[in-house]
């Protein structure tokens, strides 16, 4: 109990959102891909590449949000070369994927190499006017930079755009049956090379706020499998964007209270309390899954199936 | 206009010639990557890929081949039964460690009295933590549905973290004067994984993978589990009406590929790696991925990918001590050779037209 009562909750509310937001970036961007009937196993890859892709730039310009700017388009870069081979050379999308993952952790050690032990340029904190001075919430919600709000209006956008605009809406009848698409002149191609292209632009953003704010320096594999947490996150939640941010606030919640533990000096190994997010990402997997009609209700229908127009 | 027409079935002299045709692009691409780090294309690829073989200083990297050979063999045929029928092990890297640490155990337990069984008891145990760790995701599958795919992944952080705590904690030599890492395994008489013949890099690990590629060919070419597996692969529906039951399948090849990786950890604790440490877990599980992949999961070809992947390992380290190329450079050419293979494979399934579709 004292352990608990020695932890600033405040301030680890506040840090929750912190360490969510890579998680939440990155699955916000594979969701729309997967609603576009494409799985993408590299996200790893991707984060680990906008993690060095904007902390270079972030350190050479030091402009954090040059950056971010720099990580998305590195991000969507490394995905075009997945969407290349599998939309167009029809191959495997789980086999590639992992070369995904495999070719961008090889490609960022490398870029790194000069990186090791920078410090990343400070991204200040945007204190939004009045609601920041409400006491309790306000230090909690009020007090981030803006990459973080942006996270949280990307998803409000991404539910908007599925739901509500009629792009979205041909997006997830090409997930659906892409061949019903296509025999409606839709160009499922094109589609999901578009949203292969926004989830990497995701993922390079989620992977450059872990090594511009979250830690904030350089070391190499330092998603340490963020992004396959982020795949995780998108089947917890059934597709459903705001469901997203619910379970990457989970995860964040997890992720701190444990590091929180740690600090606090738990008299129980460390190594326990650093294998508990993945442990708990699992189990939620778990359970979510053991609900079959729940699970397959949001699976889009053509999920990793390869099209080719002249079947 | 380039278009792409289905073939029928996949085109055999392709299957054979693609793996040839990715390595070739992949040595050129590899040689663009070099001269961008400023190094002499040529220089490079020579230090990779003949002086281990054929250079002056051959007679030592020859041995390195079959010890870093060893366990991606045995770990790509373990992963290329489950891949042939859609199921995903990508945590064999987990699956690694737990077999080293669970026969490290079952050996110390003995210390310092040894005794002949000792080793093959760590090498049973060895196998069965490796199977203990894959039927976590391989149960989770059968049971509720879950995703094997991120389970698996997800297992091989979990599992770094009881290395981790193995390594400080309870595996921790007593003699070690507080260093982390267990006893020097190779060094106990008992436990021991020695070189068989001196100067090849032959340990069991080796002789066992050898013995992995026949089981593997015998099992998919003559025995009715390897043709479910084949069938379930090409036909799930087809498979499901003929009686194969895929919950089965499913834990059959979790289970043979994860007691294959344990094998893989267990043989290298014992002989080239000597103890459980922090840094043990080497990425053999992942890569051997690429080696399942580049050996057309075909135990084989699985043999001949897994030298090659060998040889990149070792001239890489050869590249790395006299050219100044960076380790990582190896890893993105590994990561390079994978993409090719994918991107080449669409010869094998397509055929190439040139010219206009017709209207349909």
């Amino acid at each position: 109990m004292e352990i608990l009562l020695s932890i600033n909750w405040i301030l680890l509310l506040a840090s929750l959102m912190v360490a969510a937001t890579p998680i939440l970036l990155a699955a916000t961007g594979e969701l729309v891909v997967e609603k576009a009937g494409v799985l993408n196993l590299g996200v790893e890859g991707m984060m680990i590449f906008g993690a060095i892709a904007g902390f270079a730039v972030g350190v050479e310009t030091q402009a954090p949000l040059l950056g971010f700017v720099t990580a998305a388009v590195a991000g969507a870069a490394l995905s075009m070369l997945f969407g290349f081979i599998t939309q167009v050379l029809l191959s495997n999308q789980v086999a590639t994927g992992l070369a995904l993952t495999l070719f961008g952790l090889g490609l960022s050690a490398l870029v790194g190499q000069g990186y090791v032990g920078i410090k990343a340029p400070i991204l200040p904190d945007w204190n939004v006017p009045l609601l920041s001075q409400i006491p309790v919430v306000g230090p909690i919600l009020f007090r981030h930079d803006l990459v973080l709000y942006f996270s949280i209006a990307l998803v409000a956008a991404t539910w908007a755009f599925l739901k509500y605009s009629r792009a979205g809406l041909i997006l997830r009848a090409v997930g659906e049956s892409h061949s019903a698409a296509h025999a409606l002149g839709y160009k499922v191609v094109r589609i999901r090379l578009l949203a292969i292209a926004f989830g990497g632009a995701c993922a390079g953003m989620g992977g450059a706020y872990i090594s511009l704010v979250r830690v904030p320096q350089w070391t190499e594999g330092m998603t340490a499998g963020a992004g396959w947490i982020a795949l995780a996150i998108v089947v917890f939640a059934s597709w459903k964007p705001w469901r997203v941010l619910l379970g990457a606030y989970l995860f964040g919640g997890i992720a701190v209270l444990q590091l929180n533990l740690q600090a606090a000096g738990l008299k129980v190994p460390v190594e326990i309390l650093s294998m508990s997010p993945y442990l708990i990402t699992i189990l939620v997997l778990v359970i979510i899954s053991a609900d079959r009609s729940r699970a397959a209700l949001g699976a889009p229908a053509a999920l990793g199936r390869v099209f080719h127009a002249s079947e | 206009m380039i278009r792409l027409e289905k073939r029928p079935s996949p085109s055999n002299a392709w299957t054979a010639a693609t793996p040839l045709l990715a390595v070739a692009l992949t040595m050129i691409a590899g040689g663009v990557m070099f001269a961008i780090l400023g190094k002499n294309p040529v220089v490079a690829i020579r230090t990779i890929f003949w002086d281990p073989i054929f250079g002056e200083f051959a007679w030592y990297f020859r041995g390195q081949l079959l010890i870093k050979g060893g366990p991606l063999i045995l770990i790509a045929i373990g992963l290329s039964f489950g891949f042939r029928a859609g199921i995903w092990n990508i945590g064999a890297e987990g699956q690694y460690i737990l077999g080293a640490i669970f026969g490290a155990a079952a050996g110390l337990a003995f210390y310092p009295d040894g005794g002949w069984f000792v080793f093959p008891l760590m090498v049973v145990f060895g196998g069965f933590g490796g199977w203990l760790w894959a039927m976590i995701p391989a149960l989770l599958k059968v049971r509720f549905g879950t995703n094997e795919i991120l389970v698996s992944l997800l297992l091989v952080y979990v599992a770094q973290n009881v290395l981790a705590r193995a390594a400080l904690g309870w595996l921790r030599n007593p003699e070690g004067a507080g260093f982390p890492g267990s006893r020097n395994l190779a060094q106990w008489d008992a436990s021991s994984n020695p070189e068989l013949i001196a100067g090849t890099g032959m340990h069991w690990g080796v002789v066992v993978a050898f013995l992995a590629v026949i089981g593997g060919y015998v099992l998919l070419n003559r025995h009715l589990t390897g043709y479910h597996i084949r069938l379930a692969g090409q036909a799930p529906r087809a498979a499901r009406f003929a009686g194969v039951s895929p919950g089965r399948l499913v834990i059959f090849c979790m289970g043979v590929s994860g007691a294959l990786a344990g094998l893989a950890g267990l043989f290298e604790v014992t002989g080239p790696a000597g103890q459980i440490s922090i840094d043990f877990a080497s990425g053999y599980g992942f890569t051997a991925i690429i080696v399942a992949f580049l050996g057309r999961l075909n135990p084989v070809g699985i043999l001949l990918a897994g030298l090659l992947m060998a040889l990149t390992y070792v001239g890489g380290d050869n590249a790395s001590t006299n050219l100044g190329i960076p380790a990582a450079a190896i890893q993105l050419f590994q990561g390079m050779l994978l993409f090719f293979l994918l991107s080449v494979d669409v010869l094998t399934n397509y055929r190439m037209r040139i010219g206009r579709r017709e209207a349909a």
